[in-house]
């Protein structure tokens, strides 16, 4: 009976043991987002996209360097700085190389330098951070660093895409800006200000910040607008802000067209419904609508699989398959700085999205498709199961390829 | 001037929302002597409530039923829990409806989720009423102004013009005199509380189709409502009607003209620095009114309890 303990407990600790990640079969990536708390909508919509990419895009078509599986390791940051820092020491600690955040850039400012300093003092433990979401300029550009990866469009690249769009609007003679007071508020700003001096004659009427998630009635704000005479608006707001401004710009009988970054998804678009027709417009990465048949069927296998998830950022199967690639060229999971140099410059076919994607080596921007859509009812990859959806009506190709970038990168 | 007058038709509707809150909370202060801190999250259950009846109903039948099912759930919260509590003193009290507060919010959270939801307003009520200086007045604002009108009137015609009304207000001062003349004052409380946080879940009901049923909304309202109560005078109802004008008001013209600390420094005989953006006053500089704006409302309050601690029409003590 002691011997049969013995011997019980032995393949019980082994078990363990083998199943840790050291010798585990698989490559880790842990997501690093909002899983409770008021952002958590956003942050489990991420992690289902990502857990569906790598099962979908990677596992099922034989894993990575001939069998190994992708796993995706979600890790709550309650969308707190220091929380965030703790779990990207916590991933490090079970021995995952690879980080994947996105939810706010002061968030990714704190993890890209803390992966910058872990690299330096641990060669052998190196990580990369795959950054699918942070949008702050920065970050590619005096922040830039070799271990960081972005995969969305900065602020300044879709602005430029935004500002294309309305310059050939000739109906488009007086613009508002309006935005949340803090750094990307500023920066959408800044960038809309710049570009529309570069590319049009439009005046702008009206420039302000409003106190972020403060603001209890936008109403007196919407009055503002439609006084100012302003044709259009563009904004960076998000959550209720977003609604509540769209709303009572609506209400308050403003017909022109809204630019904005992120006036869709987690709730956005179906508490916009038909109020939003004809006045969303949105910028992003990732032609959704008009859909190819590939994609389609992708978002009906995501939806079976997370009913309340949607294709919210179509760049994340970008990021999968990209790391997934890089592994493969590299010939290793675990030799990191192999992995980097083979995402630098990597350019890549996403059969999926019908794009293709440039990691720029200069600053490790993604450059890819960058589209402009309206919100209708008229998709057929809607958000929010709510039967409204982005329909895309302009395409800069490879947008801002030239861009200029203030980073300079030092290589290990 | 016509967007002035624009914004005062704004400025009155989200007043007269802040009245609906601020009455049934400072007559529940008046009868307890508590601030039901929990006030607001009864506001955002009146919202969600209202939503998911709308869901199945329609936005009337939710109109009628949803207050009525927050007033039934403050009268129990009253009768089993605050009664209770009630012996221990005002600081058990007070914490009570604290945590109560947090209870509500996350409870919400809990069952619909913590993405804001679409409620929306009622067919019969997406047109425009009337339009002033190119802007336009939606039908169901107008009909959010009839309803806070409404709800003002009656209170004051309960309180000031019948019996009911009266064992209220004798309850208000003299509970114990009350008590002895034959009167049930907890049903009394029971009932004031009631009707205090169905108040509070009709101004969320009118109120989630016009500023968003969101999970954040308690708490964005909830301190505001604080103010008005203060500011009027804790236990007056004229006095919170007031206030919650002025700070309707307030908050209004606050957003809506931008008046920068760069005019009034300019007037005042400073140069506008030449690179602002690099200016180490630039933060004084940029300030513009509309960014102060929802601090006003408590420099108010500091204001009126350092010169008149009773507020503007208290006769008691805060």
């Amino acid at each position: 009976m002691k011997l049969f303990k013995k011997i019980a407990s032995f393949v019980l600790a082994s078990g363990l043991f083998f199943s840790s990640s050291v010798f585990a079969d698989t490559v880790k990536i842990a997501f690093i987002d909002p899983l409770s708390g008021p952002f958590a909508t956003t942050g489990t919509i991420g992690l289902a996209e990502w857990k569906y990419a790598a099962e979908k895009l990677v596992n099922e078509k034989g894993g990575v360097l001939g069998g190994k599986k992708m796993e995706i390791v979600a890790l709550d940051n309650k969308m707190d700085g220091k929380e965030s820092l703790v779990q990207v020491q916590v991933a490090i600690d079970q021995g995952i190389r690879f980080i994947a955040q996105g939810n706010s850039s002061g968030i990714a400012n704190a993890i890209t330098d803390m992966v910058k300093k872990h690299n330096k003092r641990n060669p052998d433990k190196q990580v990369i951070f795959l950054n699918y979401s942070a949008v702050d300029p920065a970050l590619t550009n005096d922040k830039c660093q070799f271990w960081h990866f972005r995969f969305d469009a900065n602020a300044d690249i879709k602005m430029d895409v935004i500002t294309d769009v309305i310059a050939g609007e000739s109906g488009i003679k007086k613009m508002y800006l309006i935005g949340q007071d803090y750094s990307f508020g500023k920066a959408v700003a800044a960038a809309a200000e710049k570009y529309l001096a570069q590319k049009t004659s439009i005046e702008i009427v009206g420039n302000e910040l409003h106190p972020i998630g403060k603001v209890k009635d936008f109403t007196p704000y919407a009055r503002k607008i439609l006084a100012s005479g302003a044709d259009a608006v563009i904004t960076g707001n998000w959550g209720a802000d977003m609604v509540n401004l769209g709303r009572s710009l609506k209400e308050s009988g403003f017909d022109g067209p809204v630019y904005c970054y992120y006036c869709a998804t987690a709730g956005i678009t179906k508490t916009f419904g038909a109020t939003g027709k004809g006045m969303l417009n949105l910028v992003g990465e990732g032609k959704l609508n008009p859909v190819n048949p590939a994609l389609e069927a992708y978002n009906k296998g995501l939806k079976a699989k997370y009913p309340n998830a949607d294709m919210s950022q179509p760049r994340i199967t970008n990021a999968v398959q990209m790391v997934a690639k890089a592994i493969n060229e590299a010939g290793s999971a675990t030799d990191m700085k192999a992995i980097a140099y083979a995402l630098e410059g990597m350019e890549f076919e996403n059969e999926l999205l019908q794009t293709k994607v440039v990691m720029r080596t200069s600053d490790h921007q993604a450059i890819q498709d960058v589209h402009v859509g309206a919100h209708t009812d008229d998709v057929s990859i809607d958000f929010d199961n709510s039967g409204y959806g982005i329909k895309m009506y302009k395409t800069v190709k490879m947008a801002s390829m030239d861009s200029p970038t203030s980073c300079k990168m030092k290589r290990p | 001037m016509d967007l002035f007058i624009i914004n005062v038709i704004d400025g009155l509707i989200y007043g007269l929302l802040l009245f609906m809150l601020s009455s049934g909370l400072t007559l529940i202060f008046s009868m307890m002597g508590v601030l039901n801190l929990s006030h607001a999250a009864f506001y955002m259950l009146g919202a969600y409530l209202a939503y998911q009846i709308s869901v199945i109903t329609g936005f009337w039948v939710g109109l009628i039923v949803a207050p009525i099912l927050v007033t039934i759930l403050g009268a129990a919260v009253e009768r089993y829990g605050l009664r209770r509590v009630h012996q221990y003193g005002h600081v058990p009290e007070l914490i009570f409806t604290f945590g109560l507060f947090f209870v509500i919010e996350e409870l919400v959270q809990y069952i619909w989720g913590r993405s804001m939801v679409n409620y929306d307003s009622p067919e019969s009520l997406n047109f425009i009423a009337f339009s002033l200086a190119g802007g336009t007045i939606p039908a169901y604002k107008v009909f959010m102004l009839l309803v806070s009108v409404g709800i003002f009137v009656a209170l004051y015609y309960v309180l000031a013009r019948t019996r009911v009304g009266m064992i209220i207000q004798a309850a208000l001062s003299y509970p114990k005199t009350v008590e002895s003349l034959g009167h049930n004052v907890p049903l009394v409380f029971m009932g004031v509380f009631g009707v205090g946080t169905g108040l509070a879940g009709l101004a969320g009901v009118i109120a989630g189709p016009s500023l968003t049923t969101f999970p954040g909304m308690a708490f964005l309202l909830g301190s505001i409502v604080f103010v008005c109560v203060v500011v009027g005078g804790l236990g007056s109802l004229s006095g919170a009607f007031i206030a919650s004008l002025l700070i309707g008001w307030l908050q209004t013209f606050a957003a809506s003209y931008n008046i920068g600390a760069a005019d009034i420094l300019i007037a005042m005989g400073y140069e506008f620095p030449k690179d602002v953006y690099y200016h180490p006053w630039r933060d004084l500089w940029t300030l513009t009114l509309p960014q102060i704006g929802p601090i006003l409302p408590y420099i108010l309050l500091i204001l009126v309890l350092v010169f008149k601690p009773n507020g503007l029409f208290g006769k008691r003590e805060t």
